[in-house]
């Protein structure tokens, strides 16, 4: 009875992140029209919040368009692991009120980061098996900026590991009970977000997609319910990113008046919003100089920030 | 009409140099094709007398024409235009060929941009360069049957056999543009590399504005070359022009640079005037400067928003558009008309301001330079946004001669030319204005002089306003005005211009006239050959876009795929502009 109930528990979690994510996909459009002076999608239900199930119908009844030179199972595979990977990775996000599946899992963050090392795998394997050489450079740059990015995200976690003694994502948000990680941890946050959102391939960091250069980068031969997995996958990546974020920094569901779950969806959606608003606000900068931005400035940092945790840490005596 | 014809001796060479006089006062010689090369190095590398650029290449079919007696005249006509930017002095060279022997040896050695120019004359009227690198086709497709431009060439698809497209020609164009990297010899540099990766970018593609190609040969992602192919968006207006009156090709004009609307008629009119002997009112030339240059203004808006978003900033294109559509409004409100308006005519303009157009203006005039400085925080001063363009895509200022570069992006090498200073037209001597230049051609400089140009633009719109002249918008003359209907009634002499000009169109005198603007882009020059009938004989429409786009391997050889988005972003093309 127990499994069945687990079961149908994450199934409901899951059901819930895609939708949110697809809703996202609404939110992103019409705040960003605000934000550039535009309406967005307006017509399709009240404000047009239902533009979501006519994209979605939409995009289910697109032929779905396998292209002769490409490598089929490959091909397939790509879009089905973003996706997956992306999903599982919510599995340990300690959303509070008993909503999250593992939150108490002991190598909870290190599940995570596993998880979005094989999102890599499903990036560039899409671009590889494409045989296309738009997608060919998309998945290049992917493998390259991703894989970079991921060494110092990992690194800057570490620091807030070493103030919670854990991986253990429930027991991190539960450190911080007092002083949000934020605080302490500001550099280890920094290097955290900006890996993340390279790590989401999102603007400024969407070089894997590179519209203005490779026209959709890694998924230029997607169509269909394919490209749509993508496509949600990304806004599962945000949202991901933006819960991890308050779970690690930001003090989960701690808060006043409400219950935790309320707090961690307010805060998550602060992040996410941000997000968008990076997207309307920042140019993309080049390759290289992602790259040596990368090495050269936030991999310093994130090492720094772990020197001085631990340095203020033994001066503590903790 | 009579020619004037004076032989005067070279002293360089043993060959007759002649002299011809035009109706637009720009010197003309006549040359000996093999003495050609030698004339022009001469004129280039005169040092202060030199005329460093070649601002146009053309031919001229001449087999047709009427009433046009030189000594030298064979028939065809090669024309060469040389510029000097530093007074805006042009000098014009024609080399006489015969049908039984068109060739020419190439001037692509001394000015690299002649290398398209010299493609286009084989292209159109099938003139040879000996030594040319690559003699081939450029706007027509390499299938092309016969040579457009020639007056043997039909005009219209009805005067030939019904075109047909069986299954295998069309597989033979679809394989040679496959083959085109490997056919043309350019594409060597490189070649053996097994690391290197040839991508097509275009005809589709979202950052190439407009349909063009561009083969290129990657290592990673650092460029080692590039083929630019041109001629998807090639409409034949040259030939077009021939077929229509003096009148009615006012509105195809519109079309060659389709962001800067009137700014095309301009050129167009004045030189038709020329030849006619119209003097314009002087309200009719202020009314064209301010629209001139609410369209430069148009033209650098379209070009900012959409140069940024090809560095990846998503939101000023919208921004820009917005301004853009409230300049469009006070247009609307003046032409009645938005992009292409065709609102100069010859002898002035079509109609006289509406009511309370100042206001309009003037409120235009008070929003912009607020949103300007908005543009100059998010953008310009943005860190991504400097580290992506500042140092890319960079031109000296004598490359930028040599290539035949113009207008802004000639500026922002330092040299101070701008047509409406150095050789003002219709009464852009009356305005103050600063022309703003640079020290570098980056990607960068070459944005910023945009925006500085649309504040200028606003000065003289200002002035516009401020000092309307009042008086008729268009010239009395029997070409520009039909006769006052009381006139033609009473005598013969009214009545028959008048059956003339409204049966036939305007019958413009014969002569030649070659008028140079400060289009938005660049210079911009017709070359108008009128041999007395009611359509032009020859027009040839030198664009700004043609010169620039061929620079595109020269700045983007070395870069970063993403840098050469960035470079075709900042020179500012639009394809209509370049294939015509």
């Amino acid at each position: 009875m127990s499994v069945l109930f687990a079961f149908l528990h994450a199934l409901a979690l899951l059901l819930a992140v895609v939708t949110l994510a697809a809703f996202l996909t609404w939110v992103e459009r019409r705040v960003l029209g605000f934000w550039q002076d535009r309406l967005g999608p307006n017509r399709v239900g009240w404000q047009g919040i239902l533009q979501v199930a006519a994209d979605m119908i939409k995009i289910f009844f697109k032929q779905d368009w396998i292209p002769g030179f490409a490598d089929k199972p490959t091909f397939i595979a790509a879009p089905i692991i973003v996706l997956a990977s992306v999903l599982l990775a919510f599995a340990v996000i300690p959303f509070g009120n008993g909503v999250d599946i593992v939150g108490a899992l002991n190598v909870g963050l290190l599940f995570f980061l596993g998880m979005t090392s094989l999102s890599v795998y499903g990036v560039v394997l899409a671009g590889w098996s494409s045989r296309s050489k738009f997608s060919l450079l998309g998945g290049m740059r992917a493998a390259a900026q991703m894989i970079s990015y991921e060494v110092f995200m990992g690194i800057a976690v570490i620091g807030v590991v070493m103030q919670a003694g854990s991986f253990n994502l429930e027991k991190i948000v539960a450190a911080q009970t007092h002083i949000w990680f934020i605080v302490p941890q500001f550099f280890g946050f920094l290097a955290f977000f900006i890996a993340g959102i390279a790590e989401a391939h999102r603007l400024p960091f969407d070089l894997p997609e590179g519209e203005n250069e490779l026209g959709a980068g890694f998924h230029t031969e997607y169509s269909s319910m394919k490209f749509g997995m993508f496509f949600v996958g990304e806004y599962a990546g945000i949202v991901l990113l933006s819960a991890l974020s308050v779970a690690l920094y930001f003090g989960g569901g701690h808060g006043p008046i409400f219950p935790p779950i309320i707090w961690f969806a307010l805060k998550s959606s602060f992040f996410v919003i941000f997000l968008i608003l990076l997207r309307a606000a920042l140019p993309r900068p080049r390759y290289d100089q992602l790259m040596s931005y990368g090495w050269k400035l936030m991999f310093p940092l994130a090492i720094g920030n772990l020197a001085v945790t631990g340095g203020v840490m033994i001066a503590l005596g903790q | 009409m009579n020619y004037p014809v004076l032989e005067v001796a070279s002293n360089a060479t043993r060959a007759t140099m002649s002299v011809e006089q035009t109706v637009d006062g720009i010197e003309t010689f006549w040359v000996h094709p093999s003495d050609i090369i030698q004339e022009l190095t001469k004129n280039k590398l005169d040092g202060q007398n030199g005329y460093p650029i070649l601002l146009d290449l053309t031919a001229l079919d001449e087999r047709s024409r009427i009433g046009f007696r030189h000594c030298m005249r064979r028939d065809f006509t090669v024309v060469y235009h040389l510029l000097r930017p530093s007074d805006g002095r042009q000098r014009r060279f024609k080399v006489p060929l015969s049908f039984d022997r068109l060739v020419i040896p190439t001037a692509s050695n001394l000015w690299p941009n002649a290398n398209w120019y010299e493609r286009e004359i084989w292209d159109m009227f099938g003139i040879e360069f000996a030594g040319h690198p690559n003699m081939t086709r450029i706007l027509m497709p390499e299938s092309w049957i016969g040579h457009p431009l020639r007056k043997d060439h039909y005009c219209r698809a009805t005067e030939k056999p019904r075109y047909t497209l069986p299954d295998r020609v069309a597989l033979d164009e679809q394989i040679s543009l496959r083959d085109l990297p490997t056919r043309r010899a350019l594409f060597d540099a490189g070649d053996a590399d097994p690391e290197t990766m040839v991508i097509n970018l275009g005809p589709n593609h979202p950052s190439l504005h407009g349909v063009l190609r561009l083969v290129v040969k990657l290592k990673g992602e650092l460029i080692v070359d590039i083929i630019p192919e041109i001629g998807f968006h090639h409409r034949g207006a040259e030939k077009i022009a021939e077929r229509q009156s003096w009148h009615s090709f006012i509105p195809y004009t519109d079309r060659i640079d389709y962001v800067a609307g009137v700014m095309n008629n301009f050129p167009y009119v004045m030189g038709v005037e020329r030849l006619a002997g119209i003097d314009v009112p002087q309200r009719a030339q202020i009314i064209r400067i301010m629209l001139a240059e609410f369209f430069r203004i148009i033209s650098h808006l379209v070009f900012f928003g959409t140069m940024v978003q090809d560095v990846g900033q998503l939101s000023p294109v919208f921004y820009a558009f917005i301004d853009r559509e409230k300049a469009l409004e006070v247009i609307e409100a003046i032409c009645g008309f938005r992009m292409h308006p065709a609102w100069f005519r010859i002898g002035g303009v079509a109609a006289d301001l509406p009511t309370g157009w100042d206001d309009l203006v003037r409120a235009f005039l008070n929003y912009l330079p607020g949103r300007l400085a908005e543009y100059e925080k998010m953008v310009m001063q943005n860190r991504i946004f400097k580290a992506r363009t500042i140092g890319i895509g960079d031109v000296s200022a004598t490359e930028a001669q040599e290539w035949g570069i113009t207008g802004p992006c000639l500026r922002a090498t330092g040299i101070n030319f701008d047509y409406r200073k150095s050789a003002p037209y219709s009464g852009y001597d009356l305005f103050e204005f600063d022309v703003p230049i640079a020290n570098r051609s980056d990607c960068y400089n070459r944005v910023r002089l945009r925006l500085d140009e649309i504040r200028e633009s606003l000065r003289i719109i200002r002035q516009c306003v401020d000092n309307m002249p009042t008086g008729p918008v268009r010239a009395a003359h029997p070409l520009a005005t039909p006769m006052p209907r009381a006139a033609m009634l009473r005598d013969i002499d009214s009545l028959i211009p008048h059956f003339l000009n409204v049966s036939w169109g305007a019958v413009v005198p014969a002569g030649e006239v070659s008028v140079t603007i400060e289009a938005t882009k660049g210079l911009n020059t017709y070359y108008l050959v009128s041999d007395g009938a009611t359509v032009p004989y020859r027009t040839r429409i030198r664009t700004p876009s043609f010169a620039h786009l061929q620079t595109i391997p020269l700045m983007s050889r070395g870069t970063y795929l993403a840098d050469l988005i960035a470079i075709i972003g900042s020179i500012d093309f639009v394809m209509a502009d370049v294939d015509r």
